[in-house]
């Protein structure tokens, strides 16, 4: 039996405001083996530590309890400090009675009676607790990025810039992301390519940064400083290295009707494309779906062109596997369907258009050369009705419950800018509540109001129709007039709410990073850690996380490669020693641990094994290899027989927290 | 039928293809069938498939060590898919192996028998559906149905899903609601529903037969005979706790049990044991889609197995 020391916080009055920490220290100081029981004001203080060494030199104590915190908070203080009184660390358990109790209760005798039960339930493991060493693990000094829009771009930059090799795996044919397609960028007003497209050949340039465009993460096994991933280079039909971008194939391509994605659709682009002037990188992509040479077998224009040869095919999909430290997710956003909103028309008439689609409207680039036409009839339109919130702060089926954050600034900006280069155009805004916190981001708002004169009104729309003259009607409340507004308007734009990309669901599963319900990937500590998520080596950049604007978004990828580079200078990382361990004499070899392991840290081997008789008889058995294990525990359960079990979270431990509970 | 099974078991045997046969033998009584080897042709003068080869013989392979000799099996269409899923868990060693796949229109329970007044079993002939008992008092006719064995009452298939050779042919899946049991007991109250099987499991002797017929249990060592488990040769705090032993053997199989309903045929306390087995089967073709272990022996149970689209309740939303 261990000679077991219990140490009751009471954290200030967080724990003893509603714990009787003397009764507790108390009463646990009854149970068997406890040979040290005390409470103390800050267990995690300087005095508190010291508290603990001297208990464990004067009643040469072979086991801790400490009731305080989470031990997400403060188990490695309490480690540390025991390891420096000569206790193994992993002799030291944490009874969770603040969290997990003093917090949860109002009731003081409930409260203090639950955190004997916890306490309990801490003695009863450590009295099974075995001492443990951790090993160390090589880090492998490369960094993926997946995702290669102005967050995934920064990221890389950074850690490039650090003298790290990275890799940007991006699913498009081309890097850039969302903000390729803006116009003007809030609040400055400066053109969004022109600050985005440097970083781009920057990312392109830079001896450190590998591009995988038109590619996407197949799987990923290992983990942190050992990731190995498998990457799906798509077939472009089109040889990287002959293809010089001259783009004589995308004029030539007989097929010319398919949607241009680029531009939302507001136009075409041909079978073989370049997304826009400025891709990285500049290779042409053919469309399978629509290629009449790869359908029909009946066309080969494009190669025929070419003048340099780079049509192929018989081309492939791809698969290379790369080692990596770390993973940058950065997967970004998409705007949620609008057809879902009957209210809004945005099925019924090409007027009614998104917000990105204004954005392609009023780009140099897009498909009326940065003219604000309608898209019905090429008309200007002289009045505009701006709604924001579209399924934001939703409550409904098809909206969102989040602010997106971004449409406030964005859509002032769109009504700015239309006043300012139509000044003939009534804009009208219709709000909830105007949010615009951010640096000189309400002086942006107030200017759109008060110089340029745009009709802010606060209030829903509540149904726009198409009328047979090609106008639309729009029917909104005035909250603050508290009358109906009828509007007759030539265009529509529908701010609506933004979403994590689609792709990230199941990337979230690959990385066993954990995602929240609106497939936001969530963060190790909401404060005090928001750019790692909670699986250790996987880190988070841009929207993936949470809506954000670009400054925000640049901020993060920053902070999130400095996690990263202070990952990837280290030379060795210090493992985990829970880890799983397989006795082989019970081990059935069916492999239903091998199929769980989420590390691939399990293999089998035949050995031979002495049966009654003295014969030999080969049997199939699991081992673990101690440096993949993390230690999650999913092969204990899933192991029938028992043999697979965790150090330092064994099954006969658990069983023992449960049988104290249950006393 | 047995004279077709025999004589090709015979030639196995005697042309040194297989060095032993597992099969059935009949014991003392007429009806009491049990499980047999056979190593030599003369032997199998005592082989015996006919009405009451209830048993399920796949989990005797686990014990064969086989490296050097192949041993046949005798194999009913649900006893396969027993089989399949041992070659699934690496329990048995498909080489060393030779499937005779059987044919089997349900087999005859003798204890319903028993129950309704029918003792001194000395015949039984099959026709259609109905059946014709030689007992020492006499002969009866029965409705076959009254009679068949609760696992054949509910048979999932008659279709051998591996073999290396048919007697006969093999059957379809068949279309019986297995879980008309299940669903009862889903329909109870909580309480009623804890009060049947506190009910039904007090009557457990710990004979541990289910887990010695139930081909899922092959562990090296099950967790009830194991010291270091913490649950082996424990005594028992309360009543209730010896009921756990069905529940925790209901969680180990859950997801490899194939339905086979050894457990239930052998219970000599008549406890209906495979309905909690079912409840799982039921509930993950309710979760993750219609799911038959051992109907192959590749594709891994949703339970081990992880998707990117498997469903987290918590997280997915009505109507998305």
């Amino acid at each position: 039996m261990q000679r077991i020391g219990v140490f009751v916080c009471h954290c200030g009055t967080n724990i003893a405001g509603t714990v009787d920490v003397k009764t507790v220290a108390e009463m646990l100081g009854k149970e068997p083996g406890v040979v040290f029981s005390t409470d103390y004001q800050y267990m995690c203080s300087e005095a508190g530590q010291t508290l603990i060494q001297d208990a464990i030199k004067e009643h040469n104590l072979g086991g801790v309890v400490i009731c305080s915190c989470s031990p997400r908070m403060h188990e490695q203080t309490f480690r540390k400090a025991c390891a420096k009184a000569g206790l193994n660390p992993y002799m030291v358990e944490v009874a969770n009675i603040r969290e997990q109790c003093s917090w949860i209760h109002k009731d003081v005798a409930e409260g203090t009676e639950k955190a004997v039960i916890l306490g309990r339930a801490a003695i009863a493991k450590v009295h099974l607790n075995a001492p443990l060493t951790a090993g160390e693990s090589p880090v492998v000094k490369r960094a993926l990025v997946i995702g290669g829009g102005i967050a995934g771009m920064q990221t890389a930059l950074d850690i490039a810039d650090a003298g790290f090799e990275v890799d940007i795996v991006e699913k498009n044919a081309t890097i850039g992301g969302k903000m390729a397609q803006i116009d003007k960028t809030f609040p400055t007003l400066d053109c969004s390519a022109c600050i985005l497209t440097p970083k781009m050949v920057d990312c392109a340039q830079h001896e450190k940064i590998n591009i995988y465009a038109y590619s996407e993460v197949e799987d990923v096994k290992g983990f942190v400083g050992n990731f190995s991933v498998a990457i799906r280079k798509k077939a472009r039909y089109v040889d990287e290295t002959k293809c010089t971008g001259c783009g004589i194939c995308t004029e030539k391509c007989p097929v010319k009707n398919i949607p241009n994605e680029f531009n939302m659709g507001m136009d075409n682009r041909r079978s073989i494309y370049i997304p826009f002037a400025q891709a990285v990188p500049k290779i042409a992509t053919i469309d399978p779906n629509t290629c009449n040479k790869l359908k029909t077998g009946k066309c080969g224009v494009c190669s025929k062109v070419c003048g340099a040869g780079a049509i192929d095919y018989t081309q492939k999909d791809e698969i290379i596997r790369r080692e990596y430290g770390a993973i940058v997710v950065a997967t970004g956003f998409n705007m949620i369907d609008m057809t879902k909103f009957d209210e809004f028309g945005y099925a019924q008439s090409k007027d009614v258009i998104t917000s990105l689609e204004f954005e392609r409207l009023t780009n140099a680039a897009g498909p009326t050369g940065g003219t604000l036409l309608r898209p019905s009839d090429g008309k200007h339109p002289h009045t505009i009705v701006f709604v924001q919130c579209c399924g934001s702060r939703s409550t409904t089926e098809n909206g969102k419950p989040y602010c997106s954050k971004i449409c406030c600034m964005y859509t002032a900006k769109h009504a700015m800018l239309t006043r300012e280069k139509y000044p003939d155009t009534d804009v009208y805004v219709f709000y909830i509540d105007v949010r615009t916190p951010g640096k000189n981001f309400d002086e942006f708002y107030r200017r759109a109001v008060e110089q340029y004169g745009v009709h802010y009104v606060k209030g829903m729309v509540g149904k726009v129709a198409p009328r047979a003259d090609g106008t639309l009607h729009v029917q909104a409340s005035d909250l603050l007039a508290g009358e109906q507004l009828h509007i007759d308007a030539d265009l529509v734009v529908l701010a609506g709410a933004i979403e994590p990309d689609k792709s990230a669901r199941g990337l979230a599963t690959k990385l066993t990073a954990s995602m929240d319900t609106n497939d936001f990937f969530t963060e190790a500590h909401p404060k005090l850690r928001p750019v790692e998520s909670p699986t250790a080596g996987v880190f988070l950049s841009g929207v993936c996380q949470g809506p954000k604007d670009i400054p925000e978004t640049v901020a993060q990828a920053g902070a999130a490669a400095s996690k990263v580079i202070g990952l990837l200078v280290k030379d060795k990382l210090t493992c985990n020693p829970c880890v799983a361990q397989s006795d082989e004499l019970l081990c059935n070899g069916c492999s239903g641990c091998e199929h769980v392991c989420p590390y691939g840290a399990i293999t089998y081997e035949t050995k031979e094994f002495m049966q009654f008789d003295r014969s030999m008889k080969p049997r199939r058995v699991a081992s673990v290899n101690p440096a993949v294990c993390q230690g999650c525990g999913a092969c204990t359960v899933t192991c029938p027989s028992g043999a697979m079990d965790l150090k330092g979270f064994s099954n006969r431990q658990i069983m023992a927290e449960v049988d104290a509970i249950c006393k | 039928m047995q004279e077709m099974i025999k004589s090709k078991l015979a030639e196995l045997l005697s042309t040194g293809a297989v060095t032993k046969v597992i099969g059935w033998k009949r014991g003392e009584n007429f009806y009491d069938v049990s499980p047999a080897a056979f190593e030599s042709v003369e032997s199998l003068a005592d082989f015996v498939y006919d009405d009451f080869c209830g048993a399920n013989l796949s989990k005797f392979l686990v014990k064969e060590p086989g490296k050097e000799s192949k041993v046949a099996v005798v194999l009913k269409p649900c006893d396969t898919f027993s089989l399949n899923q041992l070659i699934k868990e690496n329990r048995v060693n498909r080489e060393n192996i030779f499937v005779l796949g059987v044919p089997c229109e349900g087999k005859l329970s003798e204890e319903k028998m028993r129950v309704m007044g029918i003792v001194g079993l000395t015949g039984c002939k099959v026709e259609g559906d109905k059946v014709t008992v030689e007992t020492l008092y006499g002969t009866e006719t029965l409705d076959k149905n009254d009679v068949l064995l609760t696992k054949c009452a509910t048979c999932h298939s008659k279709k051998h899903v591996i073999f290396d050779e048919l007697i006969g042919e093999t059957g379809e899946d068949s279309d019986v609601d297995r879980f008309v049991g299940v669903a009862e007991l889903e329909a109870m109250s909580e309480d009623e529903r804890y009060e049947f099987w506190r009910n039904e499991l007090s009557r457990c002797i710990r004979c541990n037969a289910c887990r010695n017929a139930c081909p899922a249990c092959t562990c090296e060592k099950c967790v009830f005979d194991n010291d270091a488990s913490g649950v082996a040769a424990k005594s028992n705090a309360n009543s209730f706790e010896e009921n756990m032993f069905h529940i925790i053997r209901a969680y180990h199989v859950a997801g490899r049990c194939t339905d086979c309903g050894e457990c239930s045929r052998v219970c000599p306390q008549h406890i209906p044991l495979h309905l909690l087995n079912r409840k799982f089967i039921k509930d993950i073709n309710t979760f993750y889609g219609d799911f038959q272990a051992g109907a192959d022996a590749e594709s891994e149970h949703p339970l081990v197995h992880f998707t990117e689209n498997d469903p987290e309740p918590s997280i997915v939303k009505e109507g998305k």
